[in-house]
């Protein structure tokens, strides 16, 4: 009964998504103030019956009914609740379901909290909105349904893959989507822009906030699957340049361009084309990162559905949108004229140069994702891009994006002056080589371009606090002006603060753990020791142990350095009972920002244990800088500026006034 | 500097960036690419010495040695041929004989294979798509069977 009522559901959707995608777009072209506004309306209603076909997913999943497919084949009765729930979007057809909940979730909060847009671009914005969610929801009828019955029902289901039962994989996704599906709004905005002609600062107010939303969930997403990835595959390595993670890295390299560029456009009325452009292509990247996790075409754990059928529908669905925007941006982008003048050294080249990087980057990102698919399409070689391709084109690139991150924020609008900007990060760089000091010293002269990655990462993490300091003027000032001045700061200070400042501990955390981290791999017996970096491990005890729908036979270890005991560690083999899948559970024990990190190999019968062990050092900043970075999305999204007094958009003629020379 | 010229020199400026950029991936493409080979390929068309390259194919039964020192030495098979590949670490949850493997390495001057990574991906009904279509190639594939799904009213005790 909930399955057809879920089922029934998706199908109402579908007729809302109809009326909600025609409807405000003929109200805008007839300039008609009824049908438009009945957009907000719909989106609401659309918001209400996705709830009720997710809430129906859910309920299907959480009450193990095995009669529907979709319970049938990725869960089972012994699983927790926190997993029978998470299974729900641990496949193909339930993460399409979840797309279009949380696609219908951002219509419903634009049209909630956007009451000074004008109307007819709110009802162009929430009609695009309509039509993503219409196609999603026939793909999802036609060739994806949930909520397909079993007829007989099994008495059992199988399992959901073992290694998406864990908690970081549970929460994943759902980030991820909201990150994805949120550049859907700029995506929708920008079409509505290109069809209303309103594109001013006034419309970069309105989207940036709903690009921060997106681009902070993507940052979690992208940072709890490389930490899952960390601790779950038993590798120690965090990011492996897998075609799946490309595609989740590139909309948000994408996205960060993007969330830049706007700040231009908002400031200065400038770059708009290209800040419309970006905002198709975040989307689209989105689209793309969807469409090549889900098709089947890149063969990984992501992959569930192995279906080309459905990639080619997905296929279609790309290039329509994709295109389909593209080609009214072609028409369109044009009228829009010429934006405000700067100099080559102001804020908004810095901010220029950002995106020119960022989009580099994402470019290099695609060839090297997509090339092995194009060359296998096209011949029968079979090739694999792996990390050096990455490292050397995608760190060539980062490298300038970091030293040029600190002068940004330094230089002003319009027209800057270098010279004080490199005057004022003199005590930053300062700093840096005092770092890559103390990094030689400590690892008696480390590799040159280790000592050289501190230093980078110390000089923006540095060049980030000197804005602030300067900005609040602390150093030359009484403490209570000082502190007064720094609590005037607007929010977004502390939020490029906090952003910046993150990236330069992830790239900290990133040079130490590559470089100094250690590999030991040995047979034990219980009672032996091992030596890992600095560290000693000794086996003390191994064996079976249960869980609910598992075995594990568990390996403990003590770690000492110098003799002196700093805990205790446990890592696990783990079989799952209904589908025999084995997998591996590290431990890592936390020392200082490191961690020590244990993965059990083969346990043969007499009583030996394989154990690869690591010394990991620094490695948590890689995770904890990206949190940081999103708490400075936190931060920014709460400034001032961004909700209350947001002057209304104003006219702007499509043919423009001012002609260009 | 009229708009014109400020065009003109942030078109050329990015020109620069792109132009760099490109001939960075073209380099780094040349350099850093693996191909994928079965048994078969290795002997159709021999790989140049230090080539880095990957090496597919199923598990032959009863192939596995353990050698001291961690090192592990099996023999990867298309069906047509095989070739013995050696690896020191740690192998994958899900490496065993009979299955489908990937490993990645460089082919040695006495024909043995030594990887330094061993890829066999979480599930157990997958075949590497690379291993699928060699084994098609030599005539050996079994086709998708897919296995019988294990509906039962639950193991005791399980």
């Amino acid at each position: 009964m909930i399955a057809e009522i879920g089922h029934f559901a998706l199908v109402l959707a579908l007729a809302v998504g109809i009326l909600q995608s025609a409807l405000p777009l003929w109200g805008v072209r007839r300039t008609d103030h009824t049908l438009m506004r009945l957009a907000p309306a719909l989106a609401g209603v659309m918001f209400v019956v996705m709830g009720i076909a997710f809430a129906c997913l859910l309920t299907v999943h959480a009450l193990s009914d095995f009669s529907t497919q979709n319970v049938f084949r990725n869960s089972h009765s012994t699983m927790p609740l926190v997993f029978r729930l998470s299974a729900a979007w641990g496949n193909h057809e339930g993460s399409m379901v979840l797309w279009t909940f949380t696609l219908a979730l951002f219509a419903a909060l634009l049209s909630a909290f956007s009451n000074r847009l004008p109307v007819d671009l709110k009802a162009a914005t929430l009609a695009v909105q309509g039509l993503i969610a219409t196609t999603f929801l026939l793909f999802i009828l036609l060739t994806s349904n949930p909520f397909l019955r079993l007829d007989p029902a099994p008495a059992e289901g199988r399992e959901l893959n073992p290694v998406l039962q864990d908690i970081g994989l549970a929460l994943h996704p759902p980030l991820l989507y909201v990150g994805y599906v949120g550049f859907s709004l700029a995506y929708s905005f920008a079409v509505a822009a290109l069809v209303t002609g309103r594109i001013d600062a006034g419309w970069a107010r309105a989207v940036r906030p709903w690009v921060l939303i997106a681009w902070i969930f993507l940052t979690l997403g992208i940072a709890l699957g490389s930490y899952w990835a960390y601790y779950e595959l038993g590798w120690g390595g965090w990011w492996f340049w897998d075609p799946v993670e490309n595609a989740s890295l590139m909309p948000w390299l994408a996205g960060t361009a993007l969330f830049h560029s706007i700040i231009v456009m908002e400031k200065r009325n400038a770059m708009r084309v290209w800040t419309l452009l970006l905002a198709i292509l975040a989307f689209s990247l989105s689209l793309m990162g969807t469409f090549l996790v889900r098709s089947g075409i890149l063969t990984s754990v992501h992959a569930f559905a192995v279906d080309p059928a459905r990639g080619i529908v997905i296929l279609v669905i790309l290039s329509l949108f994709i295109g389909g925007a593209l080609a009214l941006y072609a028409w369109r982008a044009g009228e829009l004229g010429p934006g405000g003048l700067f100099s080559p050294l102001s804020r908004e080249a810095a901010l220029l140069l950002n995106n020119l990087l960022l989009a580099t980057a994402t470019a290099t990102v695609f060839v090297g994702t997509l090339y092995p698919l194009a060359l296998e399409a096209f011949s029968d070689d079979k090739i694999s891009v792996g990390p050096p391709y990455f490292n050397l084109t995608f760190g060539a690139l980062m490298v300038p994006l970091a030293l040029c991150m600190p002068f940004g924020p330094m230089l002003a609008w319009k027209r800057g002056d270098l010279l004080a900007a490199a005057e004022r990060l003199l005590a930053a760089a300062g700093l840096a080589l005092v770092a890559a000091a103390i990094g030689a010293w400590l690892t008696q002269g480390g590799p040159l371009l280790a000592l050289a990655g501190f230093a980078l990462g110390t000089f923006v993490i540095a060049g980030a606090v000197s804005d602030i300091i300067l900005r609040a003027r602390l150093l030359t000032s009484s403490p209570r002006t000082a502190l007064s001045r720094l609590a005037g700061l607007p929010r977004q200070a502390f939020g490029t603060l906090l952003g910046h400042a993150g990236i330069g501990v992830f790239l900290i955390g990133v040079v130490s753990a590559s470089t100094f981290e250690s590999e030991t791999i040995r047979t034990l017996r219980v009672g032996e020791t091992m030596s890992v970096g600095a560290y000693e491990l000794r086996l003390v005890a191994s064996g079976p142990r249960s869980g609910a729908n598992y075995q594990d036979v568990v390996a403990g270890f003590d770690v000492r350095r110098d003799g002196i005991s700093l805990g205790h560690v446990e890592s696990a083999k783990r079989v799952y009972l209904a589908s025999r899948v084995p997998t591996t559970e590290t431990g890592q024990l936390r020392i200082g920002f490191g961690q020590l990190y244990v993965a059990l190999g083969e346990v043969g019968k007499d009583g030996k244990v394989g154990v690869r062990a690591y010394w990991k050092p620094n490695i948590l900043l890689i995770w904890f800088g990206l949190v940081m970075a999103a708490a400075g999305g936190v931060c920014s999204l709460s400034d001032r500026r961004l909700r209350i007094g947001a002057p209304a958009v104003a006219r702007r003629a499509v043919a423009p006034t001012v002609t260009a020379q | 500097m009229s708009r014109k010229q400020r065009r003109l020199s942030l078109i050329v400026f990015v020109g620069i960036v792109l132009a760099s950029a490109t001939g960075l991936v073209l380099v780094a493409l040349q350099d850093s690419i693996v191909f994928f080979n079965s048994p078969s390929d290795i002997l159709a068309r021999p790989p140049a010495p230090d080539q880095r390259l990957r090496l597919g194919g199923l598990v032959v039964e009863g192939s596995i040695e353990r050698l001291p020192g961690e090192i592990v030495r099996f023999t990867v098979s298309d069906g047509a041929n095989t070739r013995q590949v050696s690896y020191v670490g740690v192998l994958p949850d899900l490496f065993r004989e009979g299955q489908g493997v990937i490993t990645e390495g460089r082919l040695q001057p006495d024909g043995t294979f030594k990887a330094d990574t061993v890829l066999a991906k979480h599930d157990e009904t997958y075949m590497p798509r690379e291993v699928a279509e060699a084994l098609k190639r030599q005539g050996v594939w079994q086709g998708d069977k897919s296995k019988p799904l294990p509906v039962s009213p639950g193991k005791p005790g399980s």
